[in-house]
């Protein structure tokens, strides 16, 4: 383990970075990988793959697990199961919602930050502030915000005479709105700052050539900002709508599901399935079939945005 | 029109800042008025009077106390032990090349998506199994696993960005490889690892699902658990103290945070492109 390990220097840059690692040093790099591997494997690949079995059982949470093999039992048991559609569905508007307002909010904001304008400064990390409070933080402040016993929502609807006595958390038809508008607060602004960066990476000749052939602001974004965003936009979409779909915390506290099940988003619904109902196996196989459904969504999204791409492309 | 233009910028930006700076405003306003202020049927955003005496009851509460120091504990621990097993394996994961090197990359981004709620079950039966279960050793272990991909994902940039001649030059010194990290690598690191520590300290810090899967005794709850059942028992706890509570577990968070803003946002850029 001395001079050796780093190989004498042929010519290029490049050629002389290649065996930096190579088949000498491959015991090196086991054992410097090795204290990370074993929890991965352990607490993060293991659980996958057990998680997986399980769909399969019909485990259940009790002291000494004694369960078999149950085949697809629990998926065509699930099929059967209204109040999980049902969460599939409410899980989908928060999702596709919380993902495409954030989308556009962040996009407003973003354009508004790169034209010129002051208090850029203060309006950067006020956007950050909501992404780094805990959910449960985020989640108490809101309920303050929407409470109906004097919530500061509910004093300024009243003061420019809009009905004022609206419990937006405990109403069926307000909750999933609500909870919806705090998602967005809390994910607009990692999607700002990226579409900030973005913006920021288009040539301003691109904009000049644009307004000098008489092209308006709004044909210009089309023209311009948006096809030059458009790989940016789709990896964060895609993102957003994944965090969005797996996101816990935030509805947990702010409605626990309620009122009457109308913001039961799906994990949360399993949540319950598992640590209330003690249906591990049954859990397990809602788990697997949400994985199943995210990743079939973003395929076909993922494809007509290729697909898309193919068509500019080619013409 | 065009003259309308700016003004138009400067409300829409104003609505901004109001959506975005006005619930944290009320937060904090909440937490130093009177209980008979909070109460009132008059909303006013400012207080009439400052009261601190709801931080001063937060703290008097043992089970917020606690918590914290249950919160403190495991984002210490958690954030020490990511950065310690992180760094040797951010070192081989950006100087190695080829089909390892791309399923290490493979799996930190696939990890940024995983499907939580699938692996939970097990990771809970495996810990109980463990012994591990409802212990905040065992919420150590989850925390720093799954703050991992992220720590690889920071780290191996920075280390990225150290020319790798510099090794060389060691090397051909005649120091062996442990040496060579020890004083090159490492000291040029140093900032990136003050970086990822701080990310690790608050994800670590605002985590709130596997420490609510995981711990079931109050004695080893976590802050957000508490503040979690503080809410859960309405009418029970005064608003003034809860609010109190929220902002100073707030704090740690978003100092760091602001510290941390532009590191991470190129972090960010990175992965949101290139995922």
């Amino acid at each position: 383990m001395t001079a050796t390990l780093i190989r004498p220097s042929p010519t290029t840059g490049k050629a002389r970075r290649k065996p930096a690692l190579a088949r000498t040093r491959r015991r090196e790099a086991i054992a410097l990988v090795l204290p990370s591997l074993i929890p991965i494997l352990v607490l993060s690949v293991a659980p996958l793959v057990v998680g997986i079995f399980l769909a399969f059982t019909d485990a259940r949470l009790v002291r000494h697990p004694d369960y078999g093999f149950a085949g697809v039992d629990n998926f065509t048991k699930l099929v059967g199961n209204d109040l999980f559609w049902d969460s599939l569905r409410i899980g989908m508007i928060w999702t596709v919602g919380v993902t495409l307002l954030q989308l556009a909010a962040a996009m407003g904001l973003a354009l508004l930050l790169n034209s010129g304008l002051r208090l850029q400064g203060l309006t950067r990390v006020l956007a950050l502030v909501p992404w780094a409070m805990p959910p449960v933080v985020v989640a108490i402040m809101w309920q303050m915000i929407y409470s109906a016993n004097g919530g500061p929502l509910n004093a300024f609807l009243g003061s420019v005479g809009l009905p004022s006595d609206v419990n937006w958390l405990g109403d069926f038809s307000t909750a999933l709105p609500a909870v919806i508008v705090v998602g967005v607060w809390v994910g607009m602004p990692q999607t700002t700052v990226t579409l900030l960066a973005g913006l920021q990476q288009i040539p301003a000749e691109l904009h000049e050539a644009a307004s000098v052939d008489g092209a308006g602001a709004w044909r210009r974004f089309t023209a311009v900002t948006w096809p030059s965003l458009r790989p940016i936009v789709t990896s964060i979409t895609s993102l957003n709508f994944i965090w969005n779909f797996n996101s816990f915390s935030l509805v947990y506290v702010l409605t626990a599901g309620g009122p009457g099940g109308k913001t039961m988003v799906p994990v949360l619904f399993i949540y319950l399935e598992a640590f209330k109902n003690r249906e591990i196996g049954y859990a397990a196989a809602m788990g697997l079939v949400l994985v199943v459904v995210v990743v079939l969504i973003l395929a076909v999204y993922l494809r007509s945005q290729f697909r898309d791409d193919r068509a500019v492309k080619g013409r | 029109m065009r003259v309308l233009v700016r003004p138009a910028q400067y409300a829409a930006l104003a609505l901004y800042i109001l959506f975005l700076g006005f619930p944290l405003l009320w937060l904090i306003s909440a937490s130093v008025k009177s209980s008979g202020e909070l109460n009132s049927l008059t909303v006013s955003l400012l207080p009439g009077e400052w009261h601190w005496d709801n931080y001063t009851e937060a703290l008097e509460k043992q089970g917020l106390v606690r918590s914290a120091a249950n919160s403190l504990i495991v984002a210490l621990a958690s954030t020490a032990l990511s950065v310690v097993i992180a760094v040797p394996a951010s070192y081989v994961l950006a100087r190695l090349k080829g089909k390892v090197r791309a399923a290490g990359v493979g799996w930190i981004l696939v990890s940024q998506v995983f499907p939580v709620v699938l692996i939970i079950l097990p990771l809970y039966l495996i810990l109980r199994t463990l012994g591990l279960a409802d212990n905040l050793a065992g919420l150590t272990l989850v925390h720093t696993t799954y703050m991992l991909p992220f720590a690889l994902w920071m780290l191996q940039g920075y280390v990225a960005a150290i020319p790798v001649e510099l090794e060389e030059a060691g090397a051909m010194d005649g120091a062996s490889r442990l040496t060579v990290l020890r004083t090159i690598v490492f000291p040029l690191l140093a900032p990136g690892v003050v970086a990822t520590a701080m990310f690790s300290f608050v994800s670590s810090w605002n985590e709130f699902f596997f420490a609510l899967v995981l711990l079931q005794s109050p004695e080893n709850y976590t802050l957000p658990i508490t503040l979690n059942m503080f809410v859960g028992g309405e009418g029970k706890v005064a608003l003034g103290p809860l609010a109190a509570g929220a902002v100073l577990a707030a704090i740690p968070s978003i100092v760091f945070f602001s510290i941390l803003r532009r590191k991470l946002t190129s972090g960010l850029m990175a992965g949101a492109v290139k995922g």
